[in-house]
C-alpha cells in the first residue's frame, strides 16, 4: 500500500483550481465574445475616422435602432428616428431621448447589442452614453447623441445592421452616495 | 447488517459499535456504505413522492390538485433531489461497499473523511427540503436553476439551496478524493490498472469527473449568491454582466454531471452480465478506452444543451459533431455487453434481468440523445417532453436500474442472505412494464409539441399523459415492492453461500469473502495473478 498523503494533496490541489477555473470562465467568456463578435459585443469608444476611406469602398447600408427598457424601469426612452440610410465610411450621428417622468431622482444604465452579431465588430462607435451610468432627476430629461461609423470592410451579404438598447434601473444598486457622486 | 467477528479475528473489539453511534461516529466502509444506500432510497421516495404529485396534477388536463407556484417547485426539488440524492449518493454507496472489496484492500483509504462525506448529505438535503415549509417556499425555478430565473426572480429562499449546494458538492468532492485515493493506493499486490473490475475503473473515472467539475458547480452557485447579495453582475445584464453565461457554465458542469450518473452503472451492468453469461466480459480494454473516451469528450460538448440561445452556425456544428462522437465509444460498451451474452449459457436472475433491460432501454434513450443532437432537430425538441422522455430513459431505467441490478446482485454477499426471487422477478416485471409506459409516450407528445415545466397543457394531450400518470403510479408504488424485498432478505432470507452465482470466485476478490464478509474486508491483501 502506497502513502495517501500525495495523492490527496494532487486532488485537493485540482479541486481549487477548478473552483477557481468556474471563476476564469467570465473573462475567457467575454474575450471569447469580443474577438469572435458573438453576442454583439461591441467594443467602446472607436478612432475609425472617415477622412482615410476612399469613397469606391463606400456602399449603402440599412440602420435600424431598438430601443427597450428592461422589466420595471419606468423612463421613457426612445430614439429620435427609427431607422437610417447611411453610407459605410461615414460619421453618423443619432439622438436618444431619455425622461424620467417618475417623482424620484433614479439611475439608468444601458446596454448595447448588435445585430446579426457578425456585425458588430464593423460597427464603431465614436461617442455614445452605452455602459455609463446615467442620473436624471424627478421629471429631468436629456438627449444624448450616439455617434458611428460601420466599417466599409463589412462583409456584403449584411445588408442592415439593427442596434439595439436596453435600459435598465439600477437605481438600488448604487449607494446614496455614489448616487451622488453622479 | 450484524456483521459477527470471525473467530480467527484475534482483536474481537474490532467489531461494529453498539446502538445509534455506531452509525454516526463510524468509519466502516461497509457501514458508511450501508448509510448511503439507505439515504439514497429514503431520498427516492421522497423525490418519488414529489413526482407522483406531478403526474397526479398532470393527470388531466386543467388545474386540479397543486397551484402552479407548488407546481413549480415540485419538479424542481423531484429534479435536485432524483439527481443530487438519489442517483450520487446510491453509486457512492456502492462504491463504499464494493471498491475495497472488489481490489483487496481492507477499508477505504480516509475512512474519518469517508464519514464526513456521508454526514454533509443529510444535513443538505435537510436544508433543501426545509425550505419547502417556508413562506417563501422552496426553490421554484428547475434543477438547471437558469439565472436570472433564480438571481432576481427568484424566492427568498435561494440563499438556503445555494448553500444546500455547496454542502452536496462539499460531500461528493470529499468522497472522490477518497474514492481515488483508495483505488491508486491501495489494490492488491499484482492487481494492475488494467486487471481491475470494471466497476472499480468506472469509479475511478466518475471520481476525476466530479473533482473536475463539483468545484465549477460551486462556483456556479457563488457567483449567484454575489449577485444575489453582493450587488455583482455575474449573470445581470443591468450590469454588463450575461445570463448566457450563466448557462454555459452551468453546463460545463452539467455534462460531465450527466455521465457521473451512468458511468459506474456501466460498470455494475458489465459484471451482472458477465456473471449470468458464465462468459469474462468480452473486450475488457476496449471497455475502459470507452470509458475514458466517454469522460473526456463530456468535456467538450456542454452547448449541446442550449442550442437555441442564439449560437454562431460553427459553434452549433462543433458541438452537434462532438456529442455524436459520444455515441462511438456507447456504441462499444452496448456491442461489448451483447458481444458478452452472445453464446453464453445465460440464466434470467433478477440482476441479470435488470441488467438486460438496462442494456436496451438506456440505448433507447441513447438514441434520443442523437436525435436531441442534431441541431435543426433540437430547435423543434427544447424543452418539450421529448427532453424529458429523453433523459429519464437514461437516468430511470438507466441509471437507476442499474443500481437496482447492483442491490440485487450484491445484496446476499452484503448481508449473506438471499432475496427471495420470485418477489424479485415480480418487481422487475411491474417495474419494466411501468417504466416504459411511464416515458414511451412522453416521446409522442413531445414531438407533437407538449413544453415541459407546466402544469396544465392543451387538450389533444390529454389522453397520452393520462397513460403516463398510470404508468408513474404503478412504477412509483412497484418501488415499495423493493423496500419489502430487501427488509425480507435481510430478516428471514435463506443463508446465500460465498460465492453467491454459479463460479464467481475466479471473476471478483468480493466472491472470496465469506457471506456477509468481515467487518474489515481484507485484513491480509490477497495476491492477483
Amino acid at each position: 500500500m502506497k502513502d495517501s498523503k500525495q495523492t490527496v494533496k494532487k486532488l485537493a490541489l485540482l479541486t481549487v483550481g477548478m473552483f477557481a477555473f468556474a471563476f476564469l470562465l467570465v473573462p475567457i467568456y467575454d474575450v471569447f465574445c469580443e474577438i469572435t463578435g458573438l453576442n454583439g459585443k461591441i467594443e467602446g469608444p472607436s478612432t475609425l475616422s472617415s477622412v482615410n476611406i476612399e469613397e469606391v469602398d463606400k456602399r449603402e447600408m440599412l440602420i435600424q435602432f431598438v430601443t427597450h427598457n428592461n422589466e420595471a424601469m419606468p423612463w421613457t426612452f426612445t430614439s429620435e428616428i427609427s431607422q437610417l440610410r447611411i453610407k459605410t465610411g461615414v460619421q453618423q450621428s443619432v439622438m436618444f431621448v431619455f425622461e424620467n417622468k417618475t417623482s424620484e431622482d433614479m439611475v439608468g444604465q444601458v446596454i448595447p447589442s448588435v445585430s446579426p452579431g457578425r456585425g458588430a465588430e464593423y460597427f464603431h462607435k465614436t461617442e455614445c452614453f452605452c455602459f455609463e451610468q446615467q442620473k436624471l432627476l424627478a421629471g429631468e430629461r436629456v438627449e444624448l447623441p450616439v455617434v458611428f461609423i460601420v466599417d466599409p470592410n463589412i462583409p456584403l451579404d449584411i445588408g442592415s445592421l439593427s442596434l439595439g438598447y436596453t435600459l435598465f434601473d439600477i437605481t438600488d444598486q448604487l449607494s446614496e452616495n455614489q448616487i451622488a457622486a453622479l | 447488517m450484524s456483521t459477527i467477528v470471525e473467530t480467527h479475528d484475534d482483536h474481537g473489539h474490532h467489531g461494529p459499535a453498539k446502538g445509534l453511534t455506531r452509525w454516526l461516529y463510524t468509519t466502516n466502509h461497509k457501514d458508511i456504505g450501508t448509510l448511503y444506500l439507505w439515504f439514497s432510497f429514503l431520498m427516492l421516495f421522497i423525490g418519488g413522492a414529489m413526482a407522483m404529485v406531478i403526474r397526479a396534477e398532470l393527470f388531466e388536463p386543467g388545474l386540479q390538485i397543486v397551484q402552479p407556484e407548488f407546481f413549480n417547485q415540485m419538479t424542481t426539488n423531484h429534479g435536485l433531489i432524483m439527481v443530487f440524492g438519489v442517483i450520487m449518493p446510491a453509486f457512492v454507496g456502492l462504491a463504499n461497499w464494493m471498491i475495497p472489496m472488489q481490489i483487496g484492500a481492507p477499508d477505504m483509504a480516509l475512512p474519518r473523511l469517508n464519514n464526513l462525506s456521508f454526514w454533509l448529505l443529510p444535513m443538505a438535503f435537510g436544508i433543501l427540503i426545509s425550505t419547502l415549509f417556508m413562506p417563501a417556499g422552496g426553490p421554484n425555478f428547475g434543477w438547471t436553476f437558469y439565472a436570472p430565473l433564480s438571481t432576481t426572480y427568484a424566492p427568498d429562499t435561494v440563499t438556503f439551496f445555494i448553500f444546500s449546494v455547496h454542502v452536496m458538492g462539499a460531500s461528493s468532492i470529499l468522497g472522490s478524493i477518497n474514492i481515488i485515493t483508495t483505488i491508486l493506493n491501495m489494490r492488491a499486490p499484482g492487481m494492475t490498472l488494467m486487471k481491475m473490475p470494471l466497476f472499480v475503473w468506472s469509479w475511478l473515472i466518475t471520481a476525476y469527473l466530479l473533482i473536475a467539475v463539483m468545484p465549477v458547480l460551486a462556483g456556479t452557485v457563488t457567483m449567484m449568491l454575489m449577485d444575489i447579495h453582493f450587488g455583482t453582475s455575474f449573470f445581470d445584464a443591468a450590469g454588463g454582466g450575461d445570463p448566457v453565461l450563466f448557462q454555459h457554465i452551468f453546463w460545463f458542469f452539467g455534462h460531465p454531471e450527466v455521465y457521473i450518473m451512468i458511468l459506474p452503472a456501466f460498470g455494475i451492468v458489465s459484471h451482472i452480465i458477465e456473471t449470468f453469461s458464465r462468459k469474462p466480459i468480452f473486450g475488457y480494454s476496449s471497455m475502459v478506452y470507452a470509458l475514458t473516451s466517454i469522460a473526456v469528450l463530456s468535456f467538450v460538448v456542454w452547448a449541446h444543451h442550449m442550442f437555441t440561445v442564439g449560437m454562431p452556425l460553427a459553434g452549433e456544428l462543433f458541438f452537434m459533431y462532438s456529442t455524436m462522437l459520444i455515441a462511438i465509444p456507447t456504441g462499444v460498451k452496448v456491442f461489448n455487453w451483447v458481444a458478452t451474452m452472445f453464446r453464453g449459457s445465460i440464466s434470467f436472475e433478477t440482476p441479470m434481468l435488470f441488467a438486460i433491460a438496462f442494456v436496451s432501454l438506456f440505448t433507447i434513450g441513447g438514441f434520443s440523445g442523437l436525435m436531441l443532437a442534431i441541431v435543426p432537430a433540437d430547435f423543434q425538441y427544447h424543452d418539450t417532453y421529448f427532453v424529458v422522455a429523453h433523459f429519464h430513459y437514461v437516468l430511470v431505467p438507466g441509471s437507476l436500474f442499474g443500481i437496482i441490478a447492483g442491490v440485487y446482485y450484491w445484496l446476499p454477499k452484503w448481508t449473506g442472505n438471499m432475496y427471495d426471487e420470485t418477489l424479485g422477478k415480480l418487481h422487475f416485471w411491474l417495474s419494466f412494464f411501468s417504466v416504459n409506459l411511464t416515458f414511451f409516450p412522453m416521446h409522442f407528445v413531445g414531438l407533437a409539441g407538449m413544453p415541459r415545466r407546466y402544469p396544465d397543457y392543451a387538450l389533444q394531450f390529454a389522453d397520452f399523459n393520462a397513460i403516463v400518470s398510470v404508468g408513474a403510479f404503478i412504477f412509483g408504488f412497484t418501488q415499495l415492492l423493493l423496500l419489502f424485498i430487501v427488509i425480507k432478505s435481510i430478516r428471514t432470507g435463506k443463508k446465500a453461500s460465498d460465492e453467491v452465482w454459479e463460479d464467481t470466485k475466479d471473476w471478483g476478490l468480493e466472491w472470496t469473502l465469506d457471506s456477509p464478509p468481515p467487518y474489515h474486508s481484507f485484513t491480509v491483501q490477497p495476491e492477483v495473478k
